[in-house]
């Protein structure tokens, strides 16, 4: 493809073509990708990778695991070590990759409903054994990809296919849900937020223990024009209006609905041992030199 | 070029694939110099792309590349365009 550049006085001629820096994290001969236009996912997508050269992590040191959905197309897209799951199990995924292979770092990348519907207990306890890996959840308070049907995010209030009328089930505070369960690191950013969550992901790359981003993204197909509520970059713009940085907030009073606040920043970040760390600890402990330490 | 210094206020330039362009306004919304704008020009799909209306204004601050969802624009400031070429001519992407 052509580039140009729209600056005259610039003569660019005799030197090869630079590209976009996220085109070598990407599998090339799949883009243009599915998503729809003014899906946030893809913007996701080059603050990951950003991060992922600004932390210069070794790519081939590196895996990513989705289950299913438009989110869970993540890890087709990017060109690492990728694995595309069963719906809600790529968190089981994640763990057996790390736990077989303990110098890899896995990132999780999947939307809410394969996160916390049918993989919330999953969820749950890959947190509560501190499970070293990075959860990152496209939060688009929908099931895209099957077109609508209310989730365990869905504020209440909001209309989707499976709620007519409106949603009037509670929804799950996802970074509420992982500091309860015992995640090491929760930040919540929304799509708005560009650097911070290039900065957020850098960060979480560099930490052990089961780490937790929630993004705040639009799905303009099904949530937003079900909801009245505009165009892609109308609700990034509502992000940009909407969104109070609280570091360190209380989980409890992060929760977000159609309106009012939307806090965002580091909520958690503490240490714990990972399960493979209080593996062998405990073992070494009871066997002494009869156990052999495993990675960690 | 001629022998004089172009006089460019500019700090850096964009560099757009209109083919993938998708039309969502992320970067002229977002650009902090606000000097993108949609051309007059649909892609095949039908899309009215971003063109540099006020290529004095930008600063090459890269925020439209890491906003666009599809990939199809990103910036660079002039100090660092001439380096990236030279790297991508030595060391032609291996991923
Ligand atoms: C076992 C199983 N049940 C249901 C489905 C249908 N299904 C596919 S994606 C999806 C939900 C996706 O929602 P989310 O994870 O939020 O991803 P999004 O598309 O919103 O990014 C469902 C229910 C499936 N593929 N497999
Ligand atoms: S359906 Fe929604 S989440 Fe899926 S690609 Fe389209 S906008 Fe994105
Ligand atoms: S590089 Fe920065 S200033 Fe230039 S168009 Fe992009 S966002 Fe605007
Ligand atoms: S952000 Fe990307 S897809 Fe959206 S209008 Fe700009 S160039 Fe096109
Ligand atoms: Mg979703």
């Amino acid at each position: 493809m052509s580039e140009s550049t729209l600056n005259d006085d610039l003569d660019l001629s005799g030197l090869p073509l630079v590209d976009n820096p996220v085109m070598p994290y990407l599998r090339q001969e799949r883009i243009p990708h599915i998503w729809c236009p003014g899906c946030g996912i893809g913007t996701t997508v080059n603050c990951f990778t950003r991060a992922l050269e600004e932390a210069a992590k070794d790519l081939d040191k590196v895996a990513i695991v989705s289950g299913i959905g438009c989110t869970g197309r993540v890890a087709g897209y990017l060109n690492l070590d990728s694995f595309h799951t069963t719906h809600g199990r790529a968190i089981p995924f994640a763990t057996g990759l790390k736990l077989a292979n303990p110098d890899l770092s896995v990132v999780v990348y999947s939307g809410d409903g394969d996160l916390f519907a049918i993989g919330g207990n999953h969820f749950m306890h890959a947190a509560r054994r501190n499970m070293d890996i990075l959860v990152v959840c496209v939060n688009n308070f929908t099931y895209g990809m099957t077109g609508g049907q209310v989730a365990p995010t869905t504020p209440i209030g909001a209309t989707q296919t499976t709620m007519p009328f409106g949603n009037f089930e509670n929804p799950a505070s996802l970074p509420f849900l992982a500091d309860a369960a015992g995640a090491t690191f929760v930040a919540r950013w929304t799509v708005f937020h560009v650097r911070q969550l290039t900065r957020c992901f850098k960060e979480a790359l560099g930490k052990k223990g089961f780490r937790f981003i929630e993004i705040m993204a639009p799905c303009p197909t099904l949530f937003l024009r079900r909801n009245r509520l505009g165009d892609g970059v109308d609700m990034v713009r509502q992000y940009k209006e909407r969104s109070v940085l609280r570091n360190g907030a209380d989980t409890k009073e992060v929760a977000v609905g159609m309106e009012g606040d939307i806090v965002v920043g580091t909520f958690v970040d503490r240490e714990r041992p990972t399960w493979l760390d209080a593996m062998n600890s405990h073992f070494s402990s009871v066997l002494g030199d009869r156990y052999r330490t495993y990675g960690g | 070029m001629s022998d004089e210094a172009p006089v460019r206020k500019a700090k850096g330039t964009v560099f757009v694939q209109p083919e993938v362009c998708k039309g969502c306004s992320y970067c002229i919304e977002f650009c902090p110099t606000d000097c993108l704008e949609f051309g007059r020009e649909f892609n095949a799909k039908g899309y009215h792309y971003p063109i540099l209306g006020r290529p004095e204004d930008c600063t090459g601050c890269g925020l439209c590349g890491l906003y666009c969802p599809d990939f199809a624009i990103f910036g660079m400031r002039f100090k660092d365009l001439e380096a990236a070429r030279a790297a991508a001519a030595a060391t032609p992407p291996t991923r």
